[in-house]
């Protein structure tokens, strides 16, 4: 997945976004690499989640250019379907198919898009779900999971389509406390793996330990980005301290 | 009223058979219609949206009476003065387009509102993974949305199999329009209406058995 770092997976120059007359995104620009995990940190309203939303068109970029896997997504034309194939998201509510059990939740875009038989789609959903620690759970209807336990089938379900960039929209947010851990375990080892991974978090935790790299976005703009020590131990702008000193 | 059901009790029957017939046909068409115009009220189209929004709001505003005499009596007059057209509607294609309009119009609304009470995060989920917008709506939203529209569409199927006796006025040979033949013929409105009152609820109760036996099985093994 991961031996080139300095190829680039994610570019996004000039991003804005705009809904009605408020403006959520004024201009963001980032590259992010092969295997990089970046976290995403910021108050709420600062544009983290719509940013995110951009990577894989689910809001669709009022300006701007976002190149992903060398598709250019801003353009009207790209078949977005394709490109999605290859960026795994993750939700904040897990948005599990409530029809569905665990298999065939994880076995349903690689069987529908005809990525796999069936019979491949079973043995790829049920390794996925080992690797998550939920081989038990997969005749399970999503409403008998717990919190912890449908975001890990989420995260499952993104990897069945073999991306090689994963999105992660604050996956730990809806989360009892005491089940976070074992989500960000999983994350964990994910990057461990060497995939390329944007989560937007409020786990500063993770983000110092994981993170290769900080992005602070406050307002709708990149006010501050940089390794995770320099966030955390050295930030150099009075918003991104402010905001430190709030949640540490 | 044995002398009526001995003596009337098979036309009665046949005309309960004419009332099944033209309430099928009617919904028959009217499922189709409500599937596609309740489609066309959810997906990201302003002009199928406004085109279904404006079928729903003249079917809600006009009485099912006056939208039978239209049909039947107004419409084959208008072909013919402004079109030269010469056609006319036999009873059961003019009752059959009055309730197949009529239901799909009631249809499409509980379509349009069982896909809204979906949490969009279904949809979002299925198209983040690649699935396309139709896929998404078919594997993963309508499964869920048609469980829950179910109570809804067994009491638009009742309303329209009800909805039938108003077709008696443009003499359609159904079960109200041949009681008040037998009526005109035995003086006897009382025990011809008490019978007809039974037979329909007789038939509305056996469809909602139907209906309960079939929403369980559908909501067997989910939860």
């Amino acid at each position: 997945m991961a031996e080139n770092k300095t190829e680039v997976k994610i570019h996004v120059k000039d991003l804005k976004k705009s809904f009605g007359k408020k403006v959520v995104l004024d201009g963001v620009t980032t590259d992010i690499y092969n295997g990089e995990v970046v976290c995403v940190i910021g108050p709420s309203g600062s544009g983290k989640t719509t940013f995110l939303r951009c990577l894989n068109k689910l809001e669709e970029a009022t300006s701007g250019e976002i190149i992903v896997d060398n598709f250019r997504i801003s353009d009207k034309k790209i078949n977005i379907n394709k490109v999605r194939e290859n960026i795994g998201m993750v939700f904040q509510h897990f948005n599990l198919f409530a029809n569905m059990n665990v298999k065939r939740n994880i076995m349903l875009a690689p069987v529908d898009l005809k990525k796999e038989t069936k019979e491949e789609a079973e043995k790829t959903a049920m390794e996925l779900l080992k690797t998550v620690g939920l081989e038990d759970k997969a005749e399970s209807y999503p409403s008998q999971l717990s919190g912890g336990q449908k975001q890990r089938v989420a995260i499952a379900r993104a990897l069945a389509m073999k991306p090689d960039i994963m999105l992660f929209d604050e996956p730990t947010s809806a989360l009892d406390p005491e089940m976070v851990g074992e989500v960000l375990a999983v994350m964990k080892d994910l990057a461990k793996a060497g995939m390329t991974m944007v989560v937007v978090t409020h786990e500063m935790g993770f983000a110092r330990d994981v993170a290769d790299r900080v992005i602070f976005m406050d307002d709708g703009i990149i006010m501050e980005e940089g390794t995770p020590e320099e966030i955390f131990t050295n930030p150099q702008n009075e918003r991104t301290q402010a905001f430190l000193n709030c949640v540490l | 009223m044995t002398q009526i059901i001995g003596t009337y009790g098979s036309l009665l029957i046949s005309a309960m058979g004419q009332t099944l017939l033209l309430a099928l046909c009617g919904l028959f068409f009217g499922c189709i219609l409500g599937v596609i115009f309740g489609l066309a009220s959810v997906v990201d189209n302003k002009v199928t949206r406004a085109i279904s929004a404006v079928y729903v709001h003249i079917i809600r505003g006009v009485p099912m009476i006056v939208l039978a005499f239209f049909v039947f009596y107004g419409l084959p007059y208008g072909l013919r003065t402004i079109l030269g057209i010469r056609y006319t509607f036999s009873p059961l294609q003019a009752g059959t387009i009055c309730l197949a309009v009529n239901c799909g119009a009631y249809m499409s609304e509980i379509i349009r509102a069982g896909i809204q009470a979906i949490d969009p995060g279904q949809m979002e989920a299925a198209r983040s993974l690649g699935l396309s917008y139709w896929r998404s709506m078919f594997r993963v939203v309508l499964p869920q949305a048609i469980k829950n529209m179910i109570p809804s569409i067994v009491n638009q199927f009742i309303i329209t199999l009800k909805d039938t006796s108003i077709l008696s006025v443009i003499g359609f040979p159904e079960l109200v329009n041949k009681a008040q033949n037998v009526i005109a013929i035995t003086f006897k409105s009382f025990e011809t209406w008490a019978i007809v009152a039974v037979m329909y609820l007789i038939v509305i109760l056996i469809l909602q058995q139907v209906a309960n036996a079939l929403e369980r099985r559908l909501s067997r093994g989910r939860k």
